[in-house]
């Protein structure tokens, strides 16, 4: 995977984007957008995009491979899936925003301190862990994503909220004991240990 | 009318003591008046929601869906899945089309199933309540069973994003999908005309990581509730319910307003409408109360 | 037929009419006023009862000129359709009933204005005679078709099908014109995904196999001279043998030359012989037939770059200022020479906006994306050399920097400039410029040699008028091929920049009107608009004072001068507008059913009330293409208008005689509105020049107001189109509202 970090990317040839045909989820998706701009006019999250999704298509058929996969702009997706029912091309484009993420956080160029690449990461291992998301204790982590410090200071603002979650009994103390699970956690584990060769082993073939 | 049975997934916020708690209570309340029963899947697991793909890839997101796809063939493989959860629907039908749709990746996810003795076919039907609310009863059916018509209650029907896009109810329009409204007249309450922020996004998971962003679309949503003269907002998602009503305090500090919104499920106004008690209702699970409703249902 | 004239006025009552007018008074005035020799009145006039009872008066009593009293002219036209005698129509449905109010007040001026129609229509079927037709019509059934492109083979071909003989001219050695030097084309069938065959060699096979197409090599027009019906051709080969053919209508397919890149230096043309254009592409892909693409020193091409609108959509001197709308299509289907050929050679396409027209267009686009060209977004400032690479550099437009490209080939997507022969207009300007002692006026910023296509011995000039940039023919969208020369259609590039499959579309199209000028020549009948018509202009020899007006103004060129310099008509050229009958000033220009007399008195039969009775009269020249309807339309949605206004339709504003003006405001009108179509470069006018000589002469009619002592605003000029349903009985309105501002006409009697 190292060795991918330090892929040479000519301006405006097809390198780049084929490297993102083979390794970003519907990335074969990018080759086809027309630039007509409707996905950065629709998003939710817009205005805090550093380069909105009709960009970073642009750039990734330019060759800028270095600021495309280190971007902030596609943790930026909220899922809302609005871009999709609107491009007139009939993109992926949230599937691409994910999968753009993903690969970027795989190569480990992703930004470390993208508040959303820890969340998801948090969320990811959270659930599968025992096989269903624990909200309490997502919740803790998550207070602690930047540090103990800054996990006090949110915890603080937070308590509001949590304590009214506690008194409806949304959210509840007993899941810090364990929780919710499922009980075959072993056979999931080995269905999502096996995915995830299948799918390197098949990037890998792509790559060639 | 014949009992109605449905291969029910109801993800993890809707556990006891998880943030949509209320929302299975009401919808048990509602199953009960129009004789539905559902069947929880065996063993399900997370579907890792809209915001797991940083950690898991394809593969290993598309599999989580397709383990419980699997689970369901093998326990009610004749019914249809049903889901309360915009998310937990959205992942699954998305999980669906792409193993149909694509023969390889239904070779890989089989694959990978089989790590843990599964095997999936992925032919189920994968709907989201209001679907089954819609298509299987229709308004008039539905309307049948209210006892106590919502008079005098102005709702906002806030769609969100998720049982909207990409793949909506059928027959409704991206840009203005029109169910919410109808099954607020059809419980008897009016709907707010032309809801102007009726699909726009709540922030969805990133209410987590970027809060200021996703309490500036919020405050938007329920303004906008406001300008429409609503008493309450009404949703049919557990992740719009949340980041809708859970954090107006939050909002009202910062952007100095004065929201006291309340938000329900739409399977909390059919619950009432059909003659449940507040409790039943999951009226008791809101952080603002809702008001109307509870008279109603007290009454 | 009885060279008696007998009028029979038909007076209905159908419609309302009978309810809001007293139709019995009308019957009177018909008889009385207008001295018709029978009126009737009947409850239906256009059902079958009312149209026999008319027909009955036609075979029984005599009656050659009927008046319908009844709707506009523009409705019933199927029942109100009478052989051999001459038609009006007074028009109070329309004009009358459905513009003014139902009331009490309103009832006396309403009855005023049905009582006026109906004097009118009696009057103008007095000063009618049914056209008789010219009998010395020819019928060539023969098309003679100029260029031998894809265009011309395509008219002929078609032309052939359909019965006709043709004869294409070509002044190469072979047919096939542009199109044969490319390797393929933009795809025209579904899916619309790769290059296709060009399709040259089968269309020049259909045309060498047909009995009915001759073809001429090396060959140009020398003398084109007649009209439809009887053209006369001399053909001229190379070598100076000349032939001499008639034809029945010309089809002129004469193309384009490409843009000379030599005036794009900055995008190193001329400067590197790897910056190509487009056409010279498509030459070295025929000669790489499938193999890779070399460029001159042998090397294969790995990267290439298409630079879009190269000199074109551009103000800047010496560019194109218009799209030649198939070059984005076409730098698709080039680089997919390269795609299909090796998919690892990059393909960048750098476009401003990106055009894909036609059905397949937006197909190839996506199919262009999925084989992998890149489509960039920019503005290409400059290509320079830079070892034996070229540097393209640009800005990249959504990522708003500037940035630059290494590749092996660049090509230029140039655009077409057409091959339409002199323009005659820019000529005509020189010519009275040196008459008046005035500088010639600056050349226009393109120039291409200029040699005449059809060396027509027409007094205005050897080819067809060039409408804008150079092309030939007249509107664009409401008249495709035609042009301002009867008989003549243009087709393909020459008419307007554009593809093979649009340029097929358009010979084909071109081929049809070829078709039906033969046969409308045949019969005598007029040609678009007013199709079938068969009267025709004539003169009073002895009237005419030779001032060539009519010659100059006719938009058709259809009048030459005959020896000793009186005009001479050539009826089949003739589009029946008027405007020579506008123009004379001596008024000895008429037709057999429209006439200085059929129009000017009828507007001195209107009962003009005297000056204490405060009803004005205003009279409102109309267009019947464009005003006339939308003053119907305007009536079916019942909006209304001054109950004082007189509506009398015409057949152009071109054929507006002052006389009529000035009969009108000595007769004591009180204003006068005149309603054409859009003129200048837009016109809308069905006569091309029509509206526009129309505005030019009665800007003149200030001297006549102020012969008289009259107010300036008395009189006004519009353009109005089919759609102005509000605005033109606005119009008429303001007059009426004008009037009472400035009180009425000191000239009542
Ligand atoms: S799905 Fe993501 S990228 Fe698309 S509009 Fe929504 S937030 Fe933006
Ligand atoms: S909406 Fe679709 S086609 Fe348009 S810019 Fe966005 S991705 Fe491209
Ligand atoms: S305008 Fe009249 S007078 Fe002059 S040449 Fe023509 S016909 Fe004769
Ligand atoms: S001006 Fe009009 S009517 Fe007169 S000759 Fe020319 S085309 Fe015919």
């Amino acid at each position: 995977m190292s060795t991918m970090n330090q892929a040479k990317v000519e301006k405006y040839r097809n390198d780049f984007l084929k490297e993102v045909t083979a390794n970003v989820e519907e990335g074969e998706w990018v080759k086809m957008c027309m630039q007509c701009g409707v996905c950065a006019g629709s998003c939710p999250f817009g205005p805090y995009w550093e380069h909105p999704p009709q960009e970073i298509f642009m750039m990734i058929r330019a060759g800028k491979r270095e600021e495309v996969l280190t971007s902030t702009s596609m943790w930026m997706c909220t899922s809302c899936y609005n871009c999709i029912a609107r491009c007139p091309r009939e993109l992926p484009i949230t599937h691409i925003m994910h999968g753009l993420a993903h690969y970027a956080d795989r190569l480990g160029l992703a930004p470390k301190n993208q508040p959303t690449r820890k969340f998801a990461n948090l969320f990811w291992n959270n659930l599968t862990k025992k096989g269903r998301a624990n909200e309490l204790k997502l919740g803790i982590a998550l207070y602690f994503m930047n540090g103990f410090i800054e996990g006090i200071k949110t915890a603080l603002k937070m308590q509001k909220m949590g304590l009214n979650m506690f008194k409806t009994k949304r959210l509840s103390p007993m899941e810090l004991l364990g929780g919710h699970g499922i009980k075959d956690t072993g056979g999931l584990h080995a269905i999502l240990k096996k995915a995830r060769e299948i799918e390197l082993a098949n990037a890998e073939k792509f790559n060639g | 009318m014949s009992k109605k049975e449905y291969s029910f997934y109801p993800g993890c916020s809707s556990q006891k003591g998880a943030s949509a708690s209320n929302y299975q209570v009401s919808v048990d309340s509602m199953c009960d008046v129009l004789d539905i029963k559902l069947n929880e899947i065996p063993d399900w697991n997370c579907c890792s929601a809209s915001i797991g793909y940083a950690g898991g890839g394809v593969l290993p997101r598309l599999a989580l869906s397709a383990r419980n796809m699997a689970l369901s063939e093998q326990a009610h493989g004749d019914q249809d899945i049903v889901a309360t959860c915009a998310a937990c629907w959205l992942a699954t039908r998305e999980t669906k089309e792409r193993l149909l749709h694509d023969e390889a990746l239904m070779k890989d996810t089989n694959e990978a199933l089989a790590a843990g003795g599964l095997k999936v076919e992925a032919k189920q039907n994968v709907r989201h309540m209001v679907e089954v609310l819609i298509e299987d009863f229709g308004y008039d059916g539905l309307a049948k069973n209210v006892k106590k018509p919502l008079d005098g209650i102005k709702i906002a029907g806030y769609v969100g994003c998720q049982t909207n896009r990409p793949f909506g109810i059928a027959g409704e329009s991206f840009e203005n999908p029109k169910y919410l409204d109808k099954l607020i007249e059809t419980m008897g309450a009016e709907p707010v005309e032309n809801y102007d922020k009726k699909v726009s996004c709540c922030g969805g998971a990133l209410i987590f990581s970027e809060p200021e962003k996703s309490h500036a679309l919020i405050k938007d949503i329920i303004e906008a509730a406001y300008d429409g003269g609503a008493d309450m907002i009404v949703t049919p998602c557990p992740v719009c319910q949340l980041n809708v009503e859970a954090y107006q305090d939050q909002i009202n500090a910062k952007y100095k307003t004065k929201f006291n919104m309340p938000v329900v499920y739409y399977s909390q106004l059919m619950s009432v409408a059909y003659g449940k008690s507040g409790k039943e209702a999951g009226l008791d699970g809101q952080v603002i109360a809702a008001r109307k409703l509870e008279e109603i249902a007290g009454k | 037929m009885a060279d008696e004239i007998k009028i029979g006025a038909y007076i209905c009552q159908g419609c309302g009419i009978g309810d809001r007018v007293d139709t019995a008074q009308l019957a009177q005035v018909a008889q009385r006023d207008a001295k018709a020799s029978i009126v009737r009145e009947h409850a239906f006039l256009c059902n079958a009862e009312g149209v026999k009872m008319i027909q009955d008066d036609i075979d029984n009593e005599g009656v050659n000129r009927v008046a319908i009293c009844a709707c506009s002219r523009r409705a019933k036209t199927e029942a109100f359709n009478f052989e051999g005698v001459a038609i009006t129509r007074g028009n109070l449905r329309e004009g009358v009933i459905w513009i003014r109010p139902d009331t009490d007040e309103a009832r006396e001026t309403t009855q005023d204005m049905a009582d006026d129609y109906v004097r009118m229509a009696v009057t103008e079927a007095k000063y009618m005679t049914p056209p008789k037709g010219d009998d010395n019509t020819k019928y060539t059934p023969k098309v003679l078709i100029v260029g031998g492109g894809v265009s011309g083979m395509t008219a002929a071909v078609e032309a052939a099908k359909a019965g006709y003989q043709c004869t294409i001219v070509e002044k190469s050695g072979a047919l096939g014109g542009a199109a044969a030097k490319a390797w393929k084309r933009i795809p025209q069938h579904a899916p619309y995904a790769d290059p296709e065959d060009t399709g040259v060699a089968e269309l020049i096979k259909a045309v060498e196999e047909s009995d009915k197409i001759t073809v001429h090599l090396n060959s140009h027009l020398t003398k084109t001279s007649g009209a439809p019906g009887r053209f006369s051709a001399d053909i001229t080969t190379e070598s100076g043998s000349t032939t001499t053919e008639n034809f029945g209508a010309i089809v002129q397919a004469s193309g384009y030359f490409e843009y000379d890149a030599r005036q794009l230096p900055e995008l190193g043309y001329g400067k590197s012989a790897n910056v190509v254009t487009q056409a010279e592409l498509d030459a070295m892909a025929k000669e790489a037939d499938g193999g890779p693409i070399k460029t001159k020193d042998g090397k294969e091409v790995n990267s290439v770059a298409f630079i879009q609108c190269a000199g074109q959509r551009s103000e800047k001197e010496g560019h194109l200022p218009y799209c030649s709308g198939h070059c984005c299509l076409t730098s698709i289907k080039q680089a997919m020479y390269f795609k299909d050929q090796n998919p690892d050679i990059d393909t960048n396409v750098i476009y401003t906006d990106l055009r894909t027209p036609g059905a397949g267009g937006e197909d190839f686009y996506r199919s262009g994306q999925q084989k992998g060209i890149t489509f960039t977004k920019g503005a290409v400032s400059e290509v320079v050399a830079s070892g034996d690479a070229l540097e393209v550099k640009f800005k990249d437009l959504i990522l708003d920097e500037d940035t630059s490209e290494k590749v092996d080939l660049v090509v230029l997507a140039t655009g077409q400039v057409p091959n339409s022969g002199v323009d005659i207009e820019a000529m005509a300007a020189v010519v009275e410029g040196e008459e008046d002692g005035a500088e010639p006026e600056e050349p226009t910023a393109v120039q291409v040699p200029v040699e005449s296509i059809l060396n027509l011995t027409y007094r205005q000039g050897p080819d067809v008028p060039h409408l804008k940039y150079g092309f030939n023919d007249s509107h664009f969208i409401c008249f495709p091929y035609e042009t301002r020369r009867t008989g003549i259609y243009t087709t393909g590039p020459v008419r307007r920049p554009m593809d093979m499959q649009q340029a097929i579309e358009d010979a084909t199209g071109a081929a049809m009107k070829a078709i039906q000028a033969i046969e409308n020549a045949a019969k005598g009948r007029a040609a678009h608009p007013r199709s079938g018509d068969l009267s025709f202009p004539s003169f009073r020899r002895e009237g005419c004072t030779q001032c060539k007006r009519c010659t100059v103004e006719c938009p058709f060129g259809a009048i030459d001068e005959d020896e000793e310099r009186y005009p001479q008509f050539n009826e089949e050229r003739c589009r029946r507008c008027g405007t020579c009958m506008g123009a004379c000033p001596v008024r000895v220009i008429s037709f057999e059913n429209y006439s200085v007399d059929s129009v000017g008195q009828q507007l001195k039969i209107v009962d003009i009330p005297d000056e204490f009775e405060e009803k004005p009269r205003i009279l409102a020249l109309a267009c019947e293409n464009d005003a006339y309807p939308a003053l119907d339309m305007a009536a079916m949605n019942k909006v209304e208008y001054s109950a004082f206004v007189r509506v009398i339709p015409v057949r152009c504003l071109g054929s507006v005689n002052l006389i009529w003006i000035t009969d009108a405001l000595n007769s004591g009108y009180d204003g006068v509105v005149m309603m054409g179509c859009q003129k200048g470069e837009n016109y809308q006018c069905h006569f091309v020049r029509g509206s526009e000589i129309a505005h030019v002469r009665m800007s003149k009619v200030d001297d006549t107001l102020q012969s008289l002592s009259l107010e300036p605003e008395r009189v006004s000029v519009h353009e109005v189109a089919i759609t102005d349903i509000e605005r033109a009985p606005a119009l008429i309105n303001e007059m009426a509202e004008t009037i009472e501002k400035i009180g009425m006409s000191p000239f009542k009697f």
